[in-house]
């Protein structure tokens, strides 16, 4: 084992939880990971110790949250590879960072007839937002399709690339296969076209060592509640001269200079794009957060994922009637696993798993485009993270095969 | 909620379910999906008057959508419309033998959905907000 997962479990106090009786087995981390007492302590220790706005009071208490706040961006600057913490934006999730891109960065840049290239396998977050502004500005979506094992087709990358789109918009790991795409190699060739690169990092990020110099993109969405940290806090990165350059996403405090009544003059990245009280609390949660993670390091992280969906993939091979989605190359693939099970609808089979305890997600995983190309309407999936043991993963594959026996799989 | 929601009868009615296909002399028909789960359930009504002469149905979902959906054609055909239009969540639980749960119940009302819509639009009138949520 790379990490001590007893360690770990303690530090989670909600894994001593036991539903209906049973203890709880969270498989569900790729919707909303865990907390640990770190982070939930973090979050106590600024509304009783030093609760105040940020960056504009000059009292102590908001000296020490505005402190904490602008430490919690370079913490995760550098967790994400880069040294100018002002590339970090806070957002409300990944999903509003994302739309911070479209609404910003394309609606200035884009003008009819300009293409977009994305992937069958982005998350509603990725698709919808162009969409919007495919219907405003009358730009057109080219999608790179995937292959039968779930992995991105490069032949379908190489033709849609000629199409000379401006931006590539892609997730680095899909939700739903788990599949790691080679964001590097597609940046390379998106930035040899003169084309901009943002990357949806909402899943791997939390799991894996994420570099954005590595990666070569230009924008990053990522999700801090699925890295441990609160719900109600995103994160992009964005490239310095871009950021720069763009006009601000929403108006309001924070984001201005000076403001006359018919004007106003914005203030520098990133809080620009900070409009309003940010989420302090969430913020702060992050650090945490971030500090957790480091101290466990990403590789170790990742091996143990590694190791667990390895062996997670090797049960459930052995369990009667269950197909699996997604490619069986474990340096391809993340730690989420879709599958379903016989002829079982699957929020029959979460229904059923829901009654020994273990939390699994059921339905289109919010990626309806990705459904359809593998003609299916709904599949389980399961997630693993840190906390996740091989025991758990025993526990779920006899759940499968009771549920198997139950329909007459 | 327990296993239990998957009664024998639950089960039976989803491997085959009765009623199952088109009606093609229908005179009011309605479609509909769940926004939670993308299940659809299409059902297909003959009306003479107040009376629901046949009824069919089809669709795609889970095995709580397509039971009861199922155990409403046979409970509503020969019915009069009236006595559909009172149906309510009460009743499915009844008519499933369990309560399927907050985080299930779409699934279960889907079908009654469905067949209320289809009536009210039949009749020409607006479906009550109460009654699309009972």
């Amino acid at each position: 084992m790379v990490l001590n997962v007893n360690k770990i479990r303690a530090d989670f106090p909600i894994l001593k939880r036991k539903i209906r009786g049973k203890p709880l087995v969270y498989l569900d981390s790729a919707a909303t990971s865990q907390k640990p007492k770190q982070v939930i302590r973090a979050i106590e220790r600024y509304y009783s110790e030093y609760c105040a706005n940020v960056h504009r009071g000059v009292h102590r208490l908001s000296e020490e949250a505005t402190t904490a706040f602008e430490q919690s961006r370079e913490k995760f600057a550098r967790f994400i590879g880069t040294k100018n913490a002002r590339e970090i934006v806070f957002a409300r999730n990944a999903t509003e960072a994302l739309n911070l891109v479209v609404f910003s960065w394309a609606r200035a840049n884009l003008k009819s007839g300009d293409r977009v290239l994305l992937t069958e396998m982005e998350h509603h977050s990725n698709i919808v937002p162009w969409q919007i502004l495919a219907k405003e500005r009358g730009i057109k979506l080219d999608y790179v399709r995937i292959n039968d094992d779930g992995l991105l087709s490069l032949q379908s990358f190489e033709e849609l690339i000629k199409e000379k789109p401006k931006i590539l918009s892609l997730t680095h790991v899909s939700n739903v296969l788990g599949t790691i795409n080679p964001v590097r190699q597609m940046a390379q060739r998106a930035h040899n076209i003169g084309a901009i690169v943002a990357v949806d990092a909402a899943q791997s990020v939390p799991h894996m060592p994420v570099d954005v110099a590595d990666l070569e993109c230009d924008f990053m969405a990522v999700s801090g509640h699925k890295m441990l940290a609160p719900t109600g806090i995103g994160m992009l990165y964005g490239r310095y001269d871009l950021l720069d350059h763009m006009e601000p996403f929403m108006g309001g405090g924070e984001m201005i200079k000076e403001v006359h009544l018919q004007e106003a003059r914005w203030n520098d990245p990133p809080w620009k794009f900070e409009a309003g009280t940010p989420n302090i609390e969430g913020v702060i949660g992050l650090s945490a957060a971030v500090d957790y993670l480091s101290d466990l390091g990403m590789r170790n992280v990742r091996e143990h994922e590694k190791e667990i969906t390895r062996y997670a993939l090797e049960q459930l091979e052995d369990v009667k009637g269950l197909v699996l989605y997604g490619t069986k190359d474990i340096e391809q693939r993340g730690a989420a696993i879709s599958f379903n099970l016989g002829d079982i609808h699957a929020h029959d089979l979460a229904t059923i798993l829901d009654t020994q305890g273990i939390a699994i997600r059921s339905g289109h995983h919010c990626a309806q485009p990705l459904m359809e190309r593998l003609k299916v309407p709904a599949t389980s999936r399961v997630s693993f993270y840190i906390y996740n043991t091989r025991r758990e993963v025993d526990i779920l594959v006899r759940a499968l095969e009771s549920a198997g026996k139950l329909f007459k799989v | 909620m327990s296993v239990d929601v998957y009664k024998e009868t639950i089960l039976d009615h989803y491997r085959h379910p009765r009623n199952y296909g088109g009606l093609p002399d229908a005179n009011a028909r309605a479609r509909e999906a769940s926004v939670i789960c993308g299940d659809t359930i299409e059902m297909q009504l003959k009306l003479d008057g107040n009376k629901i002469e046949d009824v069919k149905f089809r669709g795609q979902g889970c095995a709580i959508s397509i039971a009861s959906a199922s155990m409403l054609t046979e409970l509503s055909k020969g019915k009069p419309i009236s006595e559909i239009r009172k149906l309510g969540k009460k009743d499915i639980i009844g008519l499933l033998g369990t309560d399927p749960g907050p985080a299930r119940m779409e699934c279960a009302l889907l079908g009654l959905k469905v067949l209320k819509t289809a009536i009210y639009s039949h009749l020409g009138v607006k479906m009550p907000e109460e009654l699309e949520e009972t």
